[in-house]
């Protein structure tokens, strides 16, 4: 019995990954996956939106009021705005910013060669609002620029946990909600896509009629049970290769664009500029962001909800598959098995922002939304040991609970054909003796 | 010898009773008709044998065991919604079904090359199955259903899809597995092949057995005592040979010949009706008209279930 499974999963897996189109995602693949691993680093090093600006104040209030940053730089000028305005393209200026008079809701306007980005104008807005606030609070209460830059404190706020044993711990919030959600994506999609390969392969044996003279040889659960693993084995495969072709990839376009001597001194230079802000060096933030997650545990829920959830929602899809006589049939069935895998996916921003809350211990408990909303809260490492526990076992019985139905439903359902099925159908093939 | 015995076996799917108290017998070496209307029960009787589904009650002794798995390397079955794997190469294909049939794959192979040769169709290994036509790939089927040789066959409208060449060649092959020592369970519509190759058949209708027996003992049993008498000479002279034992039926005239048919009563003998006319006309041929298969099937499934054949709508399990 164990070898005719054994062949059923060879079968499933081998034809699959003999496949064209699974040859051709596997190289397309890591090269999509590094592309977008890319552009980030690309947008970080690429010449930067560098803005020369020169501000004609006609108020005298901006005098040197706009700090240089590594994307703007100000300077202020002294010549007639239409002056200026004449002179701009022969100048080195980028866009002249022409402050006329300021009284409340007045516009300040912005003549340009090159196009400031939006966050470029928001920061000018703000910078221009903070001179007014300040120089408004200096003229009123007569307090100098000194005294100005003490009443404006920069605070930022950091989370330190403090367990039982009065160990204190700080964690980024942003690298917590960042792994979770990653790990809740890819956990989606593998039961997405996988799970349709096998409601697909049922639906190709049952309308291609082999399927009885399979299960002539061997029973409907193994049939069933042998597609499940085998389409298992093809995705973990194609997220193996993945990986690893990622992994290569990347490492090659790094060598070859990471040892740019530009790209390093800007790099320090935007070090140096965090610096300067009196914020901690971003890269240690992320070292210990990264070194306070519980590492082990997530990798190791991650494995679990990984595979728990595929063969929870696999047998399902199984049994859809089974029910029904084509594909576009499988709407009315599909519903209610996506609508617990979206939902979960929907809620993941609640369980960021409330990680332990109660919708989010709840939903971690629930077999069908556990894998995804589980994989968002363990990062925050708040989850108890015995919720994870719990969580797990009732998984289990759930994956066990679906494949009993799913057994059911399949043995009934891949001999059944030419007849529209309602779920008062499916409920009495549950019943039905062997 | 039986080779099975089907002991009063019940199966239902909720409210539709499948089978009803059924039982049957079939010996060894012998080619069993397995004859019903649709609807009547066949299919899942022929998947209680194959194991795929279970009997409610009763049981089935296959080899003077209870039937178990471990049978299931003896059994070979051509379902009637037959099919393959589309993308799949058809030696690959042919290799994956013996083997779940538990036959190591060098065996299989080398059996396999036997049968495409013998099949000709030996060039198509390599071939998809979407690249045969339907009776190309019923061929593959018919293989991979004997492949393993097994003890019993049960073949379910084999000839469906088959051009009378390739009838044929099955008709051919079924009778040769017969002679080797296989049993054959043989389940159709088509009456015309019953009569030519089952040894016995069983009729079942609504779920129930309603005729079982050797064909030519049913044919026996049906029979009516008609017979049609070819004749050159005076039809009156003919009318008066006949005694009281004999009845008219019907008498018509081709050419000079005048064919009739007359029914005789259980006690009557044609041989001396015949002593009789000889001397009054010329005789040119005498034969007793005996029912077919497919008038049995008809007059039997109609006396039973009088009222219509459409009630039995819900199909979806046979």
């Amino acid at each position: 019995m164990l070898n005719k499974i054994k062949l059923i999963i060879a079968r499933e897996y081998l034809t699959r990954v003999k496949k064209k189109s699974f040859i051709i995602m596997t190289f397309l693949g890591p090269i999509f996956m590094a592309a977008l691993m890319m552009v980030p680093y690309w947008l970080a090093t690429k010449d930067r939106d560098l803005q020369r600006i020169e501000v004609i104040d006609e108020t005298g209030l901006f005098l040197d009021a706009f700090e240089n940053t590594s994307e703007l730089q100000f300077k202020d000028g002294h010549e007639p705005i239409i002056k200026a305005k004449a002179k701009l393209y022969e100048s080195d200026y980028t866009a002249i910013l022409h402050i006329e008079e300021i009284s409340k809701g007045s516009e300040v306007k912005i003549y340009y060669k090159k196009q400031p980005g939006f966050t470029t104008i928001s920061k000018i807005e703000r910078k221009i609002e903070g001179v007014i606030r300040s120089a408004e609070i200096q003229r009123r209460f007569n307090v100098n620029k000194d005294q100005m830059s003490k009443i404006q404190p920069n605070i930022s706020v950091k989370p330190i946990s403090i367990d039982v044993d009065g160990q204190e711990e700080s964690k980024s919030v942003a690298i917590m909600s960042g792994v979770g959600y990653f790990a809740a994506i890819l956990i989606y999609f593998f039961v997405f896509m996988y799970g349709i390969q096998i409601m697909r392969g049922v639906i190709e044996e049952k309308t291609s009629r082999i399927v009885e003279i399979i299960i002539s040889s061997v029973k409907p659960f193994e049939l069933m049970m042998g597609k499940i693993v085998g389409i298992a084995l093809v995705g973990l495969t194609q997220f193996l290769l993945w990986s690893i072709l990622t992994s290569v990839v990347y490492s090659i376009i790094m060598s070859v664009f990471g040892g740019d001597v530009e790209s390093v001194s800007q790099t320090t230079e935007l070090l140096k500029e965090a610096g300067a802000k009196g914020m901690e060096n971003p890269l240690k933030l992320l070292k210990d962001g990264v070194q306070s997650l519980p590492l082990v545990q997530i990798f190791l829920s991650f494995l679990f909800y990984f595979i728990g959830g595929y063969l929870l929602y696999g047998a399902l899809l199984a049994a859809i598959g089974a029910a029904v006589d084509s594909e576009a049939d499988t709407q009315q069935f599909m519903l209610p098995v996506t609508i617990p895998l979206l939902f979960s996916i929907m809620v993941a921003q609640i369980i960021v922002d409330d990680p332990d809350g109660a919708l989010a211990f709840w939903l971690s408990l629930c077999p069908l939304t556990s894998p995804i909303v589980m994989m968002v809260r363990v990062p925050f490492g708040g989850v108890e040991v015995w919720e994870l526990i719990l969580s797990m076992i009732l998984l289990i019985l759930g994956f066990l609970g679906t494949t009993w139905v799913a057994a059911k439903i399949y043995r009934t359902g891949i001999l059944m054909y030419g007849k529209k099925i309602t779920y008062k159908e499916l409920w009495k093939w549950l019943f039905y003796k062997g | 010898m039986d080779l099975l015995h089907v002991k009063r076996v019940y199966k239902s799917y909720g409210e539709h009773k499948a089978l009803h108290n059924l039982s049957l017998h079939v010996k060894e070496q012998s080619i069993f008709g397995l004859l019903g209307p649709n609807g009547a029960g066949k299919t899942t009787l022929i998947r209680i044998i194959n194991q795929i589904t279970g009997p409610d009650r009763g049981e089935i002794i296959f080899q003077k065991e209870k039937l178990a798995p471990k049978h299931i390397p003896q059994i070979g079955y051509l379902p009637e919604e037959r099919g393959l794997y589309k993308k799949m190469k058809v030696g690959e294909q042919a290799l994956y079904l013996a083997q779940l049939k538990g036959m190591n794959k060098p065996e299989a192979k080398q059996k396999l090359k036997f049968w495409f040769e013998k099949f000709e169709i030996d060039g198509w290994w390599d071939k998809k199955i979407e690249e045969l036509s339907k009776g190309m790939a019923q061929k593959v089927q018919f293989i991979t259903t004997v492949l393993h040789e097994p003890k019993l066959l049960i073949l379910d409208e084999p000839f469906s899809g088959f051009d009378p060449i390739n009838t044929n060649l099955i008709k051919k092959e079924i009778l040769e597995l017969r002679e080797k020592g296989s049993t054959i369970i043989f389940s159709t519509h088509n009456m015309e092949s019953v009569e030519e190759i089952c040894d016995d058949i069983a009729l079942i209708n609504k779920s129930k057995k309603i005729l079982e027996g050797k064909v030519v003992d049913v044919k026996e049993a049906y029979k009516s005592n008609v017979f049609e008498i070819v004749f050159v000479g005076n039809m009156i002279a003919f009318s008066t040979a006949l005694w009281t034992a004999f009845e008219i039926l019907e008498k018509k005239q081709v050419d000079n010949r005048i064919h009739v048919k007359i029914r005789a009563n259980k006690s009557s003998d044609v041989n001396e009706l015949l002593q009789v006319i000889v001397n009054q006309v010329q005789v040119i041929s005498v034969h007793e008209i005996t029912p077919s298969m497919n008038d049995i099937f008809i007059q039997k499934v109609q006396e039973v279930m009088p009222e219509t054949l459409e009630e039995e709508k819900e199909v979806g399990v046979e």
